[in-house]
């Protein structure tokens, strides 16, 4: 119980951070003339918000690997699906400003000769249908790949190798230029969003507010979900899931909700990071981008979701500052063996380790209130006996 | 017999074989409403086969597994088969680690299984009463905070044997509940089980010759999957072919 509202007081401060984020950052930006000392610049709003956007994608895998055991290996397919469907929104906002002025099709269709918008691509030119994709599309692949590993009762390394087939799966023909995604181009060249300039400061500050409210709000979902009963099921699953089964709970279909709740999560991270990056292309599918996610949920602290949203602006705030400098061929090898030494120093990251001394500390503090001595005491030695 | 029970379980010519081995071997079995029923025999003898396939994790080749008459559990995974009224104890103490023992009761509460009733479940007065009412039968009311896995070995056996309660199953399987208990509670166990049987009927697997003479109630013995003999512990003792099982040639 302590442990929850240790949890809680975490998030309430996450939260907080994120809510003066929201407003400080777009306002430093926006009034701010950019000589001022209390100016931020366009670079860094884009740069901030997409580690917002990697957390949320973090959160939504630290949802399903920490208090479920699902730990997938192509989380970052989830977030690239999100992020294509609203490239393909802001593909057809550019309308006749293409280079070959085609007010129908996108520059590569017109390229590849095609004659016609493919039936996929209908109806992406509305904005909320577009935006309904972003979640239904990753959400019912997850919802269908779930339905198929879960009931088949696929755990484990196995499960984790099928979920970086899936994401090689669709790396691969995403590089097709007749799969109609614009092949190993992707989609770029986006104009505007909602009318809006992509490129204009007050759209940039925007979309950073946003992705810091709907990570806040992710944040909510997600610890709603692990603070219901619903929560402890899964935890259950994770940790004894045959027993699970044996009373009376169908572990395929609390695995494949959480699932497609999470890849919606992630679908959503990826449609506000495409016009902040201004580009969506297969790579974002690679495997081992969805194994890097893996890592900023390890150092963050898995289970602890705060931690996993921390991990991920962390890892990538050094990623960026490792890859500016003359070290950047050698961030991978950091990022190896950051890995390496938070699986051996920091097994439960750092949030978990900082819960585990806020704990000891607590309870040195407050054992008296809690039980007189002698009846801890007690409690020990009936414990040692047994 | 005089009153007339139906049966609750009925396994007929139930044959399961694993790579050529026959776990059992047209084993038949009837427990009755409200029957208490210690089955014994020595390892191999098909015992935890036996449960598998009542609960739904083994599909028997072969034979008949009958629920309250007109169920078919062949038909149906575990979950579908908890959910009928089958609650099952494993060998192994498996309760979930991380969860207090209260959370542990409070998972294993007959309630609403679905995903979404566990989403938007609110704790109920009601829940809590019966909650209370276990923790004291299972005497782990002094645990009731604390961690599952920070239990000693027997009390684990007790806080699964209270899930089992909660659970309020019409049939309890109880695989093996005393092994690695001390004298006493082994008896605290054995009176616990007496307890619940007052309301449901129970299948215990046991090793433990003077468990089952405590528990004092009608012994079926397995041997290489199929049943060498049942009746009282006494005359199941005094049968020669049991003996010879047990003692060897």
């Amino acid at each position: 119980m302590r442990a929850l509202i240790e949890s809680d007081k975490r998030g309430a401060i996450f939260l907080g951070l994120l809510a003066i984020a929201a407003i400080v950052v777009p306002f430093c930006h926006l009034v701010f003339s950019p000589s001022s000392f209390f100016h931020i610049s366009t670079s860094s709003v884009a740069l901030w918000g997409k580690y917002l956007c990697f957390a949320i994608l973090a959160l939504s895998l630290d949802l399903i690997w920490g208090y479920a055991g699902i730990l997938s290996l192509g989380h970052g397919a989830f977030f690239a699906l999100g992020g294509y469907a609203m490239g393909m929104y802001l593909m057809r906002q550019i309308g006749s400003r293409g280079v070959y002025s085609n007010p129908l099709l996108p520059d590569f269709m017109v390229f590849l000769n095609w004659k016609e918008l493919p039936w996929y691509w209908w109806g992406f030119d509305m904005f909320p249908f577009a935006g309904l994709m972003v979640f239904l599309a990753p959400g019912l692949l997850a919802f269908v790949f779930g339905w198929f590993a879960f009931r088949s009762r696929v755990t484990g390394v196995y499960l984790s190798i099928i979920t970086q087939m899936l994401t090689y799966a669709l790396w691969l023909s995403f590089f097709r230029n007749d799969m109609g995604f614009g092949g190993n181009n992707g989609l770029t060249d986006f104009k505007d969003i909602l009318g809006y300039s992509v490129q204009a400061p007050g759209t940039r500050a925007t979309l950073f507010s946003l992705s810091a409210i709907t990570l806040m709000a992710c944040y909510v979902i997600a610890r709603g979900v692990v603070a219901s009963k619903l929560g402890k099921v899964l935890v259950a699953i994770r940790d004894a899931e045959s027993r699970t089964r044996f009373l009376g709970y169908r572990v395929d279909a609390y695995k494949t909700f959480l699932f497609t709740l999470s890849a919606c999560m992630a679908g959503i991270a990826g449609a506000l990071y495409v016009p902040q990056v201004g580009i969506i292309n297969p790579s974002e599918f690679h495997p081992a981008n969805s194994i890097e996610v893996v890592i900023w949920v390890a150092v963050g602290g898995r289970g602890t979701l705060v931690g996993a949203a921390l991990g991920a602006i962390l890892v990538n705030y050094a990623k960026t500052t490792f890859t500016s400098g003359i070290l950047a061929p050698y961030w991978l090898f950091a990022l190896g063996l950051l890995f390496v030494l938070v699986t051996i120093f920091l097994p439960k990251g750092i949030m978990g380790t900082l819960a585990d001394w806020t704990n000891r500390n607590n309870r040195s503090d407050d054992a008296p209130e809690v039980a007189p001595p002698g009846a801890l005491r007690t409690a020990e030695s009936e414990g040692a006996l047994k | 017999m005089t009153e007339v029970t139906h049966s609750l379980l009925y396994l007929s010519g139930v044959e399961v074989s694993f790579d050529g081995f026959r776990a059992l071997n047209g084993l038949s079995l009837d427990i009755r409403h409200g029957e208490m029923r210690a089955i014994i025999g020595p390892n191999g003898a098909g015992k935890t086969t036996m449960m598998d396939v009542i609960t739904g994790k083994t599909r028997p080749d072969d034979g008949e597994v009958m629920f309250d008459r007109t169920v078919d559990l062949t038909k149906l995974d575990e979950a579908a088969i908890a959910n009928l009224g089958i609650g099952r104890k494993f060998q192994k103490p498996t309760v979930f680690e991380q969860h207090t023992v209260e959370d542990n009761l409070l998972l294993a509460l007959k309630n609403n299984r679905r995903v979404g009733a566990n989403l938007f479940w609110k704790r109920r007065t009601h829940d809590s009463e019966r909650i209370d009412h276990i923790l004291g039968t299972i005497r782990l009311d002094a645990h009731r905070a604390r961690a599952a896995g920070a239990l000693s070995h027997g009390q684990k056996q007790w806080l699964e044997i209270g899930m089992l309660i909660a659970q309020d199953p019409k049939l309890l399987l109880v695989d093996e509940p005393v092994a690695g208990m001390t004298d006493s509670e082994t008896e605290t166990t054995a009176d616990l089980l007496r307890e619940i049987a007052k309301d449901h009927s129970v299948i215990v697997v046991e090793h433990d010759m003077d468990f089952v003479r405590r528990l004092g109630v009608r012994v079926t013995v397995l041997h290489e999957g199929s049943v060498l003999a049942e009746g009282s512990l006494d005359q199941v003792s005094a049968n020669e072919r049991v003996i010879e099982v047990y003692l060897g040639r």
